[in-house]
């Protein structure tokens, strides 16, 4: 028998670090949208975006406890798969040094001068500010709306702990954005990328195998298994991409004049 | 109405970057959900089997991509 109980820490857990990720890459853009064309439009475009994604968890949360619970568990199991194996993976190959990683300072300074080149400022509320707070806020906050109502919608009573951690993050993000004035660029992004990867993979496979009506050994303490499982694969992973991408490149040095 | 578009289009890449990622691990899912009740093993393999076959698919995706760095 799953007692959700023991759920509470890791749903909080991974709903936090996931969106802060997301917040932080949303935080971005919007310190850009204010610093150059008004902190009116940036906070009005990222406010209305924020209120429309929590509608979007008060709908969906509650309609899917009306689910049978067997068909929810797989159902979620296998997009928080889809969704956790992809963020692995890519944490995997930057890690391996096949991708490179992610530069939020890079990131504010490709997206002030596109908002400079736009020009012509307007008085009142801006539309370019207003809408490109908008939708980035939407971009981002539509996978913190996923990753809540998918790691709150396994169990009973999960998506409280699922929405304080992604609040926690919003609060978080905002104070460091409000303290800091510039991007968040010191958090280790791909760190973070690659613990909330093994977590919503952990996630998924145990929803699933709810879903198949699977026996877990140890039950609830399988995903703790779980996650050491992946968290080893994946390391091993970092350090068998990191050698084959050097090999090819020796061959195709070998290969050249 | 393209801000909607460009929000659909990332919620669809979401679930789906590398196609042949997403199509192997519903396949994988498909395989273990109509498979694994149905063969009598004992209760511990099962999981294990769903969990190995899950890291299978990602290592090869992870290292055919590294293999295509240059």
């Amino acid at each position: 028998m799953l007692v959700d109980g023991s759920h509470f820490a890791p749903t909080f857990l991974a709903a936090f670090l996931a969106s802060l990720v997301e917040f932080v890459e949303a935080l971005t853009v919007v310190l850009a949208v204010g610093a150059v064309r008004g902190w009116r439009g940036a906070l009005g475009g990222t406010g209305l975006a924020l209120l429309l994604l929590a509608l979007m968890v008060a709908a969906l949360g509650p309609a899917i406890a009306r689910i049978p619970q067997d068909f929810v568990r797989f159902g979620l199991g296998a997009l928080l798969l889809l969704f956790g194996m992809r963020w692995l993976r890519k944490a995997i190959l930057r890690a391996a040094g096949v991708l490179p990683l992610h530069d939020e300072e890079d990131a504010y300074a490709r997206e002030s001068a596109a908002l400079r080149a736009l020009g012509g400022l307007t008085r009142g509320w801006d539309r370019v500010a207003v809408g490109a707070s908008f939708k980035i806020t939407m971009v981002e906050g539509v996978e913190v709306v996923f990753i809540v109502i998918a790691m709150g919608g396994g169990g009973r009573g999960l998506l409280f702990p699922a929405s304080a951690g992604a609040l926690a993050a919003l609060f978080l993000v905002a104070l460091l954005g409000l303290a800091l004035h510039r991007p968040v660029a010191s958090i280790p992004e791909n760190t973070l990328k690659f613990l909330v990867g093994v977590l919503l993979c952990s996630f998924g496979t145990f929803w699933v195998g709810e879903g198949m009506s699977l026996a877990w050994p140890g039950e609830d303490w399988s995903l703790a298994a779980l996650n050491a499982g992946y968290l080893a694969s994946a390391l091993l992973l970092v350090s068998l991409c990191r050698a084959r991408a050097g090999h090819r490149l020796s061959i195709l040095k070998r290969g050249r004049p | 109405m393209n801000g909607l578009k460009s929000v659909w289009r990332e919620f669809v890449g979401l679930f789906v970057d590398d196609g042949s990622l997403a199509l192997s691990i519903l396949v994988w899912l498909a395989v273990c959900g109509l498979a694994l009740p149905r063969l009598g093993l004992p209760s511990i393999l099962p999981p294990l089997i769903l969990f190995a076959g899950l890291v299978v698919v990602l290592a090869r995706s992870a290292l055919a991509r590294a293999a295509k760095r240059i």
